[in-house]
Order: C-alpha cells, then sequence, then structure tokens
C-alpha cells in the first residue's frame, strides 16, 4: 500500500467523525436558537414587564453563576472576584455599542426589531467583552494559578478592587458623535467610559432572546465541558491535585484554561446586563458585593454541580427581587443563608452531582423500598 | 532501566535525602523498604518529578528527568500509584480509570487495557458506578494500581500498597504485582511490609534516614542478620 492511499484510508476514518461534529454542533445551535426564540416570543408574550425583568436578571445570574462553578466548582480554586471580570465584559461591550450606535445611526437608541444591525453589533459586542475578560483572565489567572495554596482568592479580590480604580480614573462619557469626533486625545485616553459618574444610555438591546441564547450557550459548553476528558481533569485537581499530575495532567495549564473559560462567560454576562434596560454601569459594578452573590449561587447549588449553580441563581434573583424593599440588608440575609447551608448542607443542593442525578437516585431507592 | 544517582531532596532546611542511588534493571521488581520517615516516599516524588531535588542524574531509559515536569515524564512511561492511594474521591469507580487513561488517545487499546484490568482486579468491575472515595480500602488501593496501569507504563512506582490493609487482602495485592511485572512492566515498589516485598522483589535497597544503608539480591537480604532484626521482626 502506497503511503497516499494510506493516508486517504486515515482521512476517510477522520471524516465522517469530523463531519458529525460539525452536523452535532450545527444542531445544537439551532436547538439554542429555537429554544431561545421559544422564550422570547412564547413565554415573553405571557408575562408582564416584571417578570421580563426577573428572567432577565436571572439568566445573567445563571450565566455568572454557572461560570464561576468552572473555576470554584471544577478545579476547586477559590476565585472571589468574578465581578471584576463582568465589569470588564461590561463596560468593553457598552463601550463599542454606544459610541458606535452614535457613529452609525447618531443616537445611543437601541433599533428595534430583533434582528437589526444594531443589535448584531450588540452580539458581537458581547463576544468582545467575553474576549475581553478572558484576556484579563489570562493576566490575573497565570501568575496566582501556577502557586500553590489560595493565593487566586487574594488576587481575584484584588482584580475587581483594581478594576473598580481604574475604571473610576475613565474621562466622562461624550454623549454625541461630534462631540466624540471633535474630542481631544486627553479626553479619549483613557476611554470616555463616565469615571465615577457610571456609564449610561447604553442601548437596551438586552431582550429575552439574546439572555436565553447566551444561557444555552453557556450551560451547553459547561455540561460538555464536564463530561469531557479535559473537564473529567479538572474534577481531579479538584479531588487531588498530585494525583492529577500522577495521570499526566498539567494542572497549572488546565487550571489557567479553566481560569479563562470562567472569565469569558462572566464578560459576557457583564455585556448582557449592561445593555439592560435601566442600567447605568458604575465602577462598584466590579467590586465584592456582586462577586460575593455569584459566590453564594455557586456554594448553594453544590461546587461543581452546573443544575445547582444555575437554580441556585434563579432562586437568588426572586428573592432578592422579593426583598428589594430590604435594601442593605440584603447582604445580611446572604450571608445568613450561607452560613445555614454550611451547617446543614455543606455540599450546598446537589454536591458535586446534577439534579437529575440526584433526584434519579432518590427514585431509585424509593423503587428498592417498594 | 533507572538510574539515580546522588539524589537530595531538602523540605526547607530539613534534608530528606543526602546522597540516594539506586538503579532498577527492565523487566525486575526492586524494592525500597526502610522505616517511617526514611525518605522512601520523597525518592518516589523525586523520581516522578513532584519534588524538586538536585542529583548527578535521574535517567529513565537513558533520558533524563530532572527538571521535567511531572505530566510530561508520565508521558515517558512512569506511572506512579501515590502514597495514601491519591484516588479522585468524588468521581465514580470508572472516571478514575478514565482518568489513568487521560494521557492516552487509542481508544480501542484502552478498552482492552480496561479489560485487562478487571482480570486482574475483578472487583472493580463491579463498583463502575460507585463513587471511588465510598470503596474499601483495599479496594481503593486496586483502583490506585489499575488507575496507574492505565496510563501503559513501562515502570511503575509504587508507594505502600499494603498500607492499612487486611493481611488477606495484602496478598492479593502483592498476588497482583507479580503478575504485573510477569506481563513486563518493571516496579519500583516502596513498602514497610519489607517481608512481602522481599519475597516478590529481586533486589532490595534499605533507606535509613535519606541514605541507602544496604542493597544487593533480595533473597540474600532476607536473610542477612541486619535486615531480619530490623526490618523482619526477626532474631
Ligand atoms: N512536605 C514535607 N515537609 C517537610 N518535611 C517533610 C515533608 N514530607 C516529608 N518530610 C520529611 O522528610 C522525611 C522523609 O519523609 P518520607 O515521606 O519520604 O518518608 P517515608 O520513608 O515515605 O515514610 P513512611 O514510611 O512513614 O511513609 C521525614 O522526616 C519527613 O518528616
Ligand atoms: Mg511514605
Amino acid at each position: 500500500m502506497s503511503p497516499v492511499s494510506k493516508l486517504d484510508e486515515q482521512a476517510a476514518l477522520v471524516m465522517p467523525d469530523r463531519g458529525r461534529a460539525a452536523l452535532n454542533a450545527l444542531v445544537t445551535g439551532l436547538a439554542c436558537i429555537a429554544a431561545a426564540l421559544l422564550v422570547h416570543f412564547v413565554v415573553g408574550s405571557m408575562v408582564g414587564p416584571f417578570v421580563t425583568r426577573i428572567m432577565l436578571d436571572a439568566g445573567v445570574m445563571i450565566i455568572l453563576a454557572v461560570s464561576l462553578n468552572i473555576v470554584n466548582g471544577f478545579t476547586g480554586q477559590f476565585s472571589i472576584g468574578h465581578a471584576g471580570f463582568m465589569a470588564v465584559g461590561a463596560y468593553v461591550a457598552a463601550g463599542i455599542t454606544y459610541y458606535s450606535s452614535l457613529a452609525l445611526f447618531g443616537s445611543y437608541q437601541a433599533q428595534t426589531g430583533l434582528i437589526s444591525v444594531g443589535s448584531l453589533i450588540f452580539a458581537a459586542s458581547a463576544l468582545v467583552g467575553g474576549l475581553a475578560a478572558a484576556g484579563a483572565g489570562w493576566v490575573v489567572g497565570l501568575p496566582s494559578l501556577r502557586l500553590r495554596g489560595d493565593y487566586l482568592a487574594i488576587v481575584t479580590l484584588g482584580f475587581g478592587e483594581i478594576v473598580r480604580v481604574l475604571l473610576q480614573q475613565s474621562n466622562p462619557q461624550l454623549f454625541s458623535w461630534d462631540e466624540t469626533r471633535a474630542a481631544s486625545l486627553k479626553e479619549l485616553v483613557p476611554p470616555p467610559l463616565g469615571g465615577a459618574q457610571g456609564f449610561q444610555s447604553i442601548p437596551t438591546y438586552t431582550s429575552l432572546f439574546w439572555v436565553a441564547l447566551f444561557v444555552a450557550i453557556t450551560l451547553v459548553f459547561c455540561f460538555r465541558l464536564k463530561r469531557s476528558s479535559e473537564g473529567r481533569a479538572m474534577l481531579s485537581i479538584r479531588e487531588d491535585e498530585i494525583a492529577a499530575q500522577a495521570m499526566g495532567v498539567n494542572i497549572t495549564n488546565l487550571k489557567v484554561r479553566a481560569f479563562m473559560f470562567a472569565s469569558f462567560f462572566a464578560g459576557v454576562g457583564g455585556a448582557l446586563y449592561a445593555h439592560q434596560l435601566g442600567t447605568a454601569l458604575r465602577p462598584t459594578d466590579a467590586g465584592f458585593a456582586r462577586s460575593f452573590e455569584i459566590l453564594i449561587a455557586v456554594v448553594l447549588g453544590g461546587l461543581g454541580s452546573i443544575s445547582g449553580a444555575a437554580l441556585a441563581a434563579v432562586l437568588l434573583t426572586v428573592a432578592s427581587a422579593l426583598m428589594i424593599e430590604l435594601g442593605p440588608w440584603r447582604m445580611v440575609l446572604y450571608a445568613l443563608a450561607l452560613i445555614l447551608i454550611m451547617i446543614f448542607r455543606p455540599g450546598g443542593l446537589f454536591g458535586v452531582k446534577e439534579a437529575w442525578e440526584v433526584f434519579g437516585g432518590l427514585w431509585r431507592r424509593k423503587a428498592v423500598a417498594r | 532501566m533507572l538510574d539515580v544517582s546522588n539524589l537530595k531532596v531538602s523540605y526547607g532546611a530539613v534534608q530528606a535525602l543526602h546522597g540516594v542511588s539506586l538503579r532498577v534493571e527492565k523487566g525486575q521488581i526492586v524494592t525500597l523498604i526502610g522505616s517511617n520517615g526514611a525518605g522512601k516516599t520523597t525518592t518516589l516524588r523525586a523520581i516522578s518529578g513532584l519534588l524538586k531535588c538536585s542529583a548527578d542524574r535521574v535517567a529513565f531509559e537513558g533520558r533524563e528527568l530532572r527538571g521535567m515536569p511531572p505530566h510530561e515524564i508520565v508521558r515517558l512511561g512512569v506511572a506512579q500509584a501515590p502514597e495514601g492511594r491519591g484516588i479522585f474521591a468524588n468521581l465514580s469507580v470508572n472516571e478514575n480509570l478514565e482518568m489513568g487513561a487521560f494521557i492516552r488517545n487509542d481508544v480501542d487499546r484502552v478498552r482492552q487495557d480496561k479489560k485487562e484490568v478487571f482480570e486482574l482486579f475483578p472487583r472493580l468491575k463491579e463498583r463502575l458506578a460507585q463513587n471511588a472515595g465510598t470503596l474499601s480500602g483495599g479496594e481503593q488501593q486496586m483502583l490506585a494500581i489499575a488507575r496507574a496501569l492505565l496510563t501503559r507504563p513501562r515502570l511503575l512506582l509504587l508507594d505502600e500498597p499494603s498500607l492499612g490493609l487486611a493481611p488477606q487482602i495484602v496478598q492479593t495485592i502483592f498476588k497482583v504485582i507479580r503478575e504485573i511485572n510477569q506481563a513486563g512492566t518493571t516496579i519500583l515498589l516502596v513498602e514497610q511490609n519489607a517481608h512481602m516485598a522481599l519475597k516478590v522483589a529481586h533486589r532490595a535497597y534499605v533507606l535509613e534516614v535519606g541514605r541507602v544503608a544496604m542493597e544487593g539480591d533480595a533473597k540474600e537480604l532476607a536473610k542477612s542478620d541486619q535486615v531480619r532484626k530490623a526490618y523482619l521482626g526477626g532474631h
């Protein structure tokens, strides 16, 4: 057999696999879009603005909690600065859509219609925001994840504060394209993101469709990751770093990857948050309070459990919407809730397992009892 | 196959190994015995790259291992079943075994190797879906060895596989160690159970406070007065 025909044979063996993977990705993508359309048009038409608002908030929170779970749940590291990455994504995406809207449409008003030039720019800005956050994740993760011990907690906490201070130093927002074009270099560097006053009038593109779509993508990604060989290796790091290394896992490399995945989705979540009706971004968005909420959702759901983190995100969002008039007391209740979980269910709602594994187990036990 | 010369390791200011030299020939079982704190685990970890060390030479099949990260050393064919087993407690038995095959992508061979591993340890097959943390101590040890075998090592480093196990299980484990060796895997076996270790091994090293105190043919050493007094409870 000539080497060429052997290569052909290999190609023939590989191609159907690749073809299947591509088909699989296509089908999954279409399913995500279909689900998002369903949520947007069917569910969206059945609920009022109050419930819609809660659904949007819950969706963003799901993305944040499920992504933080990759670091804190899968690899067993302890990041407590997720809001910092969220803020990076939020400001980057909002900067893109706001100034491009001024340039292209002469107004910061969002274009109407589910699919428009403006909403596609928004979707792209969410991805860019995610990539910017992932880049920040690489910068933060690489030095701190090399070291043993809980350096990550300290560094991520510091990172959130640094982002907050940097955002405070940003230039005042510019309110028209003429003004922006006439701006001097000094007004553009650091970028005009509103400083301590906050960044306002961000076009409101965040709708049930986009939130549902990005939630679906995030969930699919995380479930696939957990079941993949790479995801299993992340779990093995959490279980026993030395044994994981003995299995040939490059633990630093994988921890940094996990951290970058998490930061990416945090950035996307931030972009969705930024473009919601009524949002004015503030430097304090990068601060500890928001990070703490996300952390609670992950711990409440059970470190490592994707469905647990998602469910806890929804529960916390609904609870905090109902307790809105409690103001700062909410944080006290959160802290209390965290303590109670630690006492009564130290592994969180589902532990590492997924909801159906837990309930499936109960079901089987009951069946046996009968 | 493995050639270690003048290996030194320190934990901070405390030096744990003061120049250990040992050789493992291909196809053999070599055992490293010694009392608690003698430096056996330290030696294994230095070889597998988990600890920083200084040495004149740590060569595996002629390649220098010093400075290589542990995940690359595994890929060269040196696997370790760590002390205290190091199984992934919250993963299932099957997932633990899959982790053993982490560095491989020859799916069919892995499936075949799993079958062989189940022949060595039939109990694991019955408990595939069980969380590894809920296995008995003996089963966990079997899993740790099985998992290391799935990396397809040419040299297997075992750290106290008999630790804390009932005599009957210890017999089983040692039987399997011999079988693994007969199937062609070279083994460096760290043990406190000097009696059993010297029985299965071809060669032996006795480690005392970070130094090789004695070395030689395992059967000869088992007969020597010094070893019998210190490690075999003889008179
Ligand atoms: N992480 C560590 N930090 C400081 N000292 C250590 C560390 N690990 C081991 N040592 C010391 O190094 C020496 C050798 O330890 P090692 O674990 O290699 O012994 P061992 O022969 O495997 O003993 P055992 O049979 O009890 O497992 C001991 O004195 C121990 O206290
Ligand atoms: Mg030891």
